[in-house]
């Protein structure tokens, strides 16, 4: 059974993401849930997963110093591309990016690379489903490994499983994370906001998807805020070749859902319920097509 | 004095009190260092002109010295560089240009080159100095840029840096050396919960901290509720206004438009601006 994986995007953070991923988990036949938005992930508060098994993640190292052996020759220092280590030889970890180039240096062996704690990766069950989640430790590097964490614990949810569906919270912006959650998607939906600056965000998420060559489909969210400004980015996504879904409403819904630990569609039947579950119909709709053209 | 505005969550509205402060200011560095999605330009009336193109170091191999002897491969913490039968192949978009590989090269192979992931753009507008980084569309890290940022503006007059959002490394690059920071949030669930994200990870960095409440609502007590549990002070409330989002849609801030606001914000840079520099 092939699995299919839908990501949601924005580039712009607060567009409302999380808030169209959760409706679809819960419309959706069978799916496997996975938030990728490792350093401010919402989507456990809407689905109240219950957890059923933890690891912490260690990505890159951080550099130690034995100052027992350590003569402050300071060829550690010079040879840190990062400005990690002090004058007096202490390493700041935040700074550190675990390259190891001062263990190859050291004269005096007086430097090891000890393993340093990215995050923790969460397994969990949800009413929908399973659900991959993590949470960054404050100020990691390797978000976008942590990210592939998720990833790779989402696909062996749905194979153990038998699901053949993965739908995806990704993070906000284009760098790192974001390209580690979009790497073996079948596409890509983005969730706009009628701004200038959600315009740009997501035309720069556009390139990326474009980049990576993924399908997008892009849909306007509150587009009562600006309705000219919503035409603007439908039409410029039109001229990209990217997909253009049926807008969501400015719904009080949305906040009154959260605040009630639900999905909107679990919450009522208002104008962004109803208008959510057309998008998830026409986004299944699309993904099927997406993932036809790629085995024909 | 540098004044950081960060916020866990997205789109909580960092720009907004970040550019409010900066209009209010007499003369002010406004750095944008959400370099995957800057928008304080927008604002602004446009990017500017450019400063220069970042770039950051990127290995290669002189093919006719090397022996295939794998040894860059192995020290290499990224995965950037892979040995094949008859090549060294890396990848550029992996690599951090850490120079460990050239340290272990027993034939001296290894060169580096410079690779340009993004851009520096700076806009003037009456007392604004806005410096922007740009990350290039396809480019990983975001990190350098924000460093390069730094570099550039130096560490005279007011900064004020508007962060990425979450508190991933690029966050902690623009916070840390910051006299102050304000943390931006909403009074909802999602708000609350990364805003305690935002909060361990500023206590972490041991820098000074207070809150702007953005939205306002009086539904979800939950928020004043940890705040207060918290010690946390809050600074100024921005009421969930239709015309405030309205006037943000189209571009322009509502210090621009509603003058009340523009003596709201000076209040906040006086009271800021009086916590001192560390």
């Amino acid at each position: 059974m092939t699995v299919k994986r839908l990501l949601v995007m924005s580039g712009k953070g607060g567009t409302g993401k999380t808030t169209v991923v959760a409706s679809f988990a819960a419309l959706a036949d069978r799916p496997v849930m996975a938030d990728c938005d490792v350093d401010a992930p919402d989507l456990h508060l809407v689905l109240d997963p219950d957890l059923v098994s933890s690891h912490i993640y260690h990505g890159l190292k951080v550099a130690q110093v034995d100052h027992e052996l350590c003569t402050l020759c300071g060829t550690c220092v010079s040879t840190c591309r990062f400005d990690a280590i002090s004058e007096d030889v202490h390493v700041d970890a935040i700074g550190c990016e675990g390259c190891g180039a001062c263990v190859l240096v050291c004269p005096e062996i007086a430097i090891t690379m000890a393993e340093r704690v990215t995050g923790e990766v969460y397994s969990s069950t949800t009413r929908f489903g399973p659900m991959a989640h993590a949470r960054l430790r404050a100020g990691e590097e390797a978000s976008g490994k942590l990210v592939m964490e998720v990833r790779k614990l989402a696909d062996d949810m749905a194979k153990e499983t038998g699901r053949t569906l993965e739908i995806i919270d990704g993070p906000p912006g284009i760098g790192c994370p974001a390209i580690s959650a979009l790497s073996g998607v079948d596409a890509l939906l983005i969730v706009a906001e009628p701004t200038l600056s959600g315009r740009q965000g997501m035309e720069r998420v556009v390139g990326l998807a474009q980049h990576f060559n993924i399908p997008a489909m892009a849909v306007v969210n509150r587009s009562d805020l600006n309705q000219v400004e919503a035409t603007t980015i439908e039409q410029w996504c039109r001229g990209q070749d990217v997909r253009v879904m049926d807008r969501l409403p400015y719904d009080d819904a949305a906040t009154d859902a959260m605040i009630a630990g639900t999905t909107v569609v679990e919450h009522g039947e208002g104008p962004l319920a109803k208008a959510l579950r057309t998008l998830w119909n026409d986004v299944c709709v699309a993904l099927d097509n997406y993932c036809q053209e790629v085995k024909g | 004095m540098r004044i950081a505005v960060a916020s866990g969550k997205g789109g909580t509205g960092k720009t907004t009190v970040a550019l409010g402060l900066a209009m209010v200011a007499e003369a002010v560095t406004l750095v944008d260092c959400d370099v995957e999605e800057p928008d304080d330009h927008i604002f602004l009336g446009g990017r500017g002109d450019l400063v220069e193109e970042v770039t950051i170091p990127v290995v290669r191999v002189d093919e006719t010295a090397c022996t295939l002897c794998g040894e860059c491969a192995r020290v290499c913490a990224y995965g950037a560089i892979a040995v094949l039968k008859d090549q060294v192949m890396v990848v550029d978009e992996m690599c951090h240009g850490c120079g460990a590989c050239g340290i272990v090269c027993p034939v001296d192979a290894i060169f580096e080159e410079r690779r340009r992931i993004g851009e520096v753009w700076l806009r003037e507008r009456g007392g604004i100095h806005l410096y922007t980084g740009f990350l290039d569309v396809g480019q990983p890290l975001a990190t350098p840029i924000i460093t390069r940022l730094k570099a550039l503006v130096g560490r005279e007059g007011l900064l004020i840096y508007d962060s990425p959002p979450g508190t991933a490394c690029p966050v902690v690059e623009t916070v840390r050396d910051a006299d102050h920071c304000i943390l931006v949030t909403e009074p909802t669930p999602f708000g609350l919960f990364d805003l305690t994200m935002a909060v361990d990870m500023i206590r972490e960095l041991d820098v000074p901290f207070d809150v702007v409440v953005n939205r306002d609502r009086d539904d979800f007590p939950d928020m004043d509720d940890y705040l207060r549990a918290e010690g946390i002070q809050v600074l100024m409330r921005i009421p969930d206004s239709m015309e405030i989002a309205r006037l943000y849609s189209r571009g322009v801030h509502f210090v621009e438009e509603m003058p009340e606001w523009r003596e709201r914000f000076s209040d906040l840079l006086v009271k800021v601006i009086g916590g001192g520099v560390r």
